[in-house]
């Protein structure tokens, strides 16, 4: 199945990262797609190299980082991203900033679009 | 060709106002009215809150969005509901619903259309995908 991913909420604060990472891991697992995972609301807080988490807490940012690596595609919300002071400058590798337009693409491409978030 | 236009529905069950997530999420739909999408709207629990007309933000020193609600339908966002049971639990009726726009003929005001959850669950069932806020 083709699936993508958004998160509406902030690393740390809220599971919503963490259940989201978990999720995309055993869905690949199973063989199905990722389209794209897109970061919205305070959810552009996930990327920012900026952070840095206890030493033997896990490492949000460069979680996702490693995943953009294996080729999926990280897109972080641009309005939202600006309203936060959250810029290309301090963003991890592997994930882009564009606009809203690419989660209508992956709300239209995907099979499913699944949302964490409150 | 008409029939692989994805339908898609948002979901507005949050109060307006505490979070920014009604907020962003009305930029996300008029961003996606500009694509070949098939658009729905539904207000739901707190959310319909969001569609009661003469809402002042003034006191809480934030940019209201009540006038980019009212043109809804100028952004080609005609199908927008409201679950009756959310709206009659928070005491509101059909008359506290803003003007989502006017009919381009006739130039009647247009209003959320109010149904009940049954219809909501069928209209549901018929989505590609559905996006909550």
């Amino acid at each position: 199945m083709k699936l993508a991913v958004c998160i509406y909420e902030g690393p740390y604060n809220h599971a919503a990262s963490d259940s989201a990472y978990n999720f995309i891991q055993a869905a690949v697992q199973k063989g199905h797609e990722i389209k794209g995972i897109f970061f919205y609301h305070d959810g552009v807080y996930n990327v920012t190299k900026l952070m840095e988490p206890p030493q033997d807490d896990r490492h949000i940012a460069n979680r996702w980082s490693a995943l953009g690596a294996t080729g999926i595609d990280i897109v972080v919300c641009i309005a939202a991203a600006k309203r936060r002071g959250i810029v290309d400058d301090v963003l991890v590798p592997n994930v882009r900033i564009s606009g809203l337009g690419q989660l209508t693409m992956m709300a239209i491409e995907a099979d499913r679009l699944v949302v964490f978030g409150d | 060709m008409a029939e692989d236009i994805k339908k898609i529905m948002f979901t507005v069950r949050k109060p307006p106002h505490g979070t920014i997530y009604v907020y962003e999420g009305l930029e996300v739909k008029l961003i996606m009215a500009a694509y070949d999408a098939d658009i729905s709207v539904v207000f739901m629990d707190d959310g319909v809150f969001a569609v009661k007309k003469g809402q002042d933000t003034k006191a809480l020193g934030i940019k209201g969005f009540e006038a980019t609600y009212g043109a809804l339908v100028d952004y080609e966002i005609t199908k927008v509901f409201v679950d009756r049971q959310s709206m009659e639990e928070r005491g509101m009726t059909e008359e506290d619903l803003l003007v989502i726009g006017e009919d381009e003929d006739t130039e009647e005001p247009i209003k959320p259309q109010v149904v009940d959850s049954d219809e909501i669950a069928a209209m549901m069932a018929e989505q590609h995908n559905i996006l909550a806020f």
